[in-house]
């Protein structure tokens, strides 16, 4: 923390260090809620607050077992003996395996779809000639303004007209809608300052205009595309609503599951899913993190 | 344009291959916003596909519904054709007997009576038993059908009857909005104990706005931190904000119900500092107070960032030239340094507000039934009460609202300057 001036006053020293306190307390409030539950995940007791044992770290107070039920639940024999024969039923019929690989598949496809899309839009749209540019900005990034709630009844009674409903591409498109604006955003960002100086001197130098897009351009807006594929993963990972209106029943995926599990009845199963989760975003924030450092050096905006 | 050649001797300057100059350069912007545009157009007819067109059908979905005009065909055309006003004669019962033995036969009777139970309560059962007797019921109808049931001859029936014969209508509006006809067909409000939906809409904007608030408080003074540390400290505080942004909102609402349910950790917490007794536990989730905590958190990222993006570019020079010019702290903050806030304010409430009205998994999870939103309700109609016309109606008048509050951000703010992280 920089020092305080010499002139400071006692009066303005005590609202600085006042002032500090409120800051902290509202980090706390950003980020013990989503901290807590780590520690909770671990009870022993099928209980939601600490027991007393936790307080005291006794190792009878802790247990892996809401990590276990995540495997066993929904399998045929959960009890018998963990050789392969156990692995392969989890595998096969365990529900937050099913969900998970559903999730997985999902989310993959419909980032892979709004990436390639949405980074050869950007590409257009960060041409100075390109015409009707903020009307048709405003349309690309209005999904993420849009209530999910209208797009998913929207959805379904488009779906259900075109016999998308209940399939798997229709939430894959549907999901890809929905991190397309975050692509847009993430890479016409990094096209802010590209010196198209380059483009030209390569095609000046002979090279098509493919070879220019896949040696020049890409590998300096490629930290844009990623992290943006990031948050198009994120955003589909995490997505509920259009799932439950458009999915069909079997077509669990993990924020449904949740959603499932807290609303019929909040077991400290989901605290162990949650407490996967976040450990799953601590390592995605790392590397959009990186990337945008990396970006910045590559564009020599950071002072480092 | 690489290879234009200027003949100096010329009067018209010519491109190599003899056109004029100003021809081929026209050609070449022509070509180059072509070029542009082919590149945007595969995402445009993508999102066109999967976007516009299914909200599209969700406004059309508003204002026309078929469940009637195409079901009871005869009924619907002479309803169409003829003038009615309040009970009709024998021809229009033997035309919706004719209708009825057909809705029966093809088992579509159940969309009918479902239809007409939006507007007209009881009427289910009026319809399907109706339908029931249909084959046996011998002409004068009229007479035959008031016999089974009296509210045959309700002239409110009959007018919504003649209404729902027409496939568009803007009824379902009048429904989201708390209005109905009357016996004269001039639209009324309903009586005060069933207004639902206007009462909703307005704690939806009026708890929206709370919650932007409350997250104007709270990003202030950390924007502010974040903007004046040296950036190795800042971009490790940001991660506070970031991880809350990059975390599952399910997870974030689960932590809440974890934390904040009676028996809770924050609840358990005071309980053992002996804050309050066992019995004296605060009821803070399952209601609206659950709703607002756990939505500022969610939102508070959406603030932060925006404001922090704002206050990075404000000179920290300004400041002490105000206090070097003899301003008090006080002054140098309200009279130089806030007011350059105010476009990253902007942005971060409309984005919040924006959000917040349109929230429908938290307030489903932690709101009870005092902290519900209109996207509860709208997924109500959608997925239990099945009334798809209302839910679309309401649908349209939320999409409403949020156009403009989405033109009044891109007007102040733009929407190409929204960053992410």
């Amino acid at each position: 923390m920089a020092k305080l001036p010499a002139y400071t006053t006692t009066g303005e020293r005590i609202w600085h260090y006042t002032y500090l306190l409120i800051c902290v307390l509202i980090f706390l409030f950003l980020i013990a809620p989503i901290l807590v539950i780590i520690p909770l995940s671990f009870n022993a007791e099928n209980y939601f607050s600490f027991t007393k044992e936790m307080l005291s770290f006794d190792p009878e107070g802790y247990s892996l077992r809401h990590y276990d039920r995540i495997l066993t639940h929904g399998m045929a024999n959960p009890d018998i003996p963990r050789d392969s024969v156990w692995w392969k039923d989890a595998w096969a019929n365990a529900q937050w395996i099913h969900a998970a690989k559903n999730s997985v598949i999902i989310g993959v496809l419909a980032t892979i779809l709004a990436t390639l899309l949405g980074t050869v839009a950007a590409l257009g749209l960060s041409r100075p000639e390109m015409p009707f540019r903020r009307l048709i900005m405003g349309l690309l990034i209005s999904p993420m303004i849009v209530p999910l709630i209208i797009t998913a009844t929207g959805l379904f009674f488009f779906y259900s007209k075109t016999g998308l409903a209940h399939t798997f591409p229709g939430i894959i498109m549907a999901h890809a809608t929905l991190g397309i604006p975050f692509v847009i955003i993430t890479v016409t960002a990094t096209l802010v300052g590209f010196d198209h100086s380059l483009t030209r001197a390569a095609l000046n130098l002979g090279a098509s205009p493919v070879t220019v897009f896949r040696e020049i351009t890409l590998p300096l807006i490629l930290p844009g595309v990623i992290s943006g594929a990031l948050f198009a993963f994120v955003t589909s990972f995490d997505e509920v609503v259009v799932v439950l209106f458009v999915a069909a029943y079997d077509q669990q995926t993990i924020p449904r599951q949740m959603w499932n599990g807290i609303r019929e009845q909040i077991s400290p199963t989901i605290l162990a899913v949650a407490t996967i989760l976040v450990i799953f975003s601590i390592i995605l924030l790392t590397t959009v993190e990186l990337l945008r450092r990396r970006s910045e050096r590559l564009r020599g905006i950071s002072p480092a | 344009m690489s290879a234009i050649d200027i003949e100096q001797n010329n009067q018209v300057l010519t491109a190599a291959d003899g056109t004029p100059l100003r021809t081929a350069l026209a050609r070449a912007t022509r070509r180059a916003k072509w070029r542009a545009f082919g590149l945007v157009l595969p995402l445009l007819l993508f999102v066109i596909v999967t976007f516009a067109v299914p909200i599209g059908q969700m406004l059309v979905n508003s204002f026309h519904n078929t469940a009637f005009s195409d079901n009871m065909p005869t009924l619907s055309a002479y309803l169409s054709e003829n003038d009615i006003s309040g009970v009709p004669d024998e021809a229009a019962f033997e035309a919706l007997v004719t209708d009825l033995r057909l809705a029966r036969e093809n088992k579509t009777i159940g969309k009918v009576a479902t239809r007409m139970n939006y507007e007209f309560s009881g009427s289910r059962s009026q319809f399907t038993g109706a339908a029931r007797k249909a084959k046996k019921l011998e002409p004068p109808y009229k007479e035959a059908l008031i016999k089974l049931d009296k509210d045959w001859e309700d002239p409110l029936l009959w007018n919504i009857m003649k209404r729902a014969a027409n496939p568009v209508g803007a009824s379902f509006y009048l429904a989201a909005l708390d209005m109905e006809y009357d016996e004269t067909g001039s639209i009324v409000r309903v009586p005060e104990k069933s207004r639902v939906y206007v009462p909703l809409f307005i704690r939806t904007l009026l708890l929206s706005g709370l919650i932007a608030g409350i997250c104007l408080i709270l990003a202030f003074p950390v924007a502010h931190l974040l903007a004046t540390l040296p950036l190795r400290y800042s971009n490790l505080l940001m991660i506070f904000v970031l991880l809350p942004f990059w975390t599952s909102l399910l997870v974030r609402t689960t932590s809440w119900i974890t934390l904040l349910q009676s028996q809770g950790v924050f609840n358990d917490l005071l309980v053992a500092s002996g804050v309050i007794n066992d019995d004296g536990r605060f009821q803070l989730m399952y209601n609206q107070a659950g709703t607002i905590i756990a939505m500022t958190h969610i939102l508070l990222p959406f603030m932060v960032l925006p404001m922090y993006s704002v206050m990075k570019t404000i000179p920290p020079t300004y400041v002490r030239a105000a206090r070097s010019l003899g301003a008090s702290s006080w002054t140098a903050f309200w009279k130089v340094y806030f007011p350059q806030t105010i476009p990253g304010i902007g942005a971060g409430i409309l984005l919040v507000f924006i959000l917040a009205v349109g929230y429908y998994i938290t307030p489903a999870l932690v709101g009870g039934s005092s902290g519900q939103l209109i996207s509860n309700e709208i997924a109500r109609h959608m997925l239990s009460s099945l009334n798809w016309s209302l839910a679309a109606a309401l649908g349209s008048v939320l999409l409403f609202i949020i156009i403009l509050l989405y033109w009044l951000y891109d007007r102040l703010i733009g929407i190409d300057n929204m960053k992410l992280g």
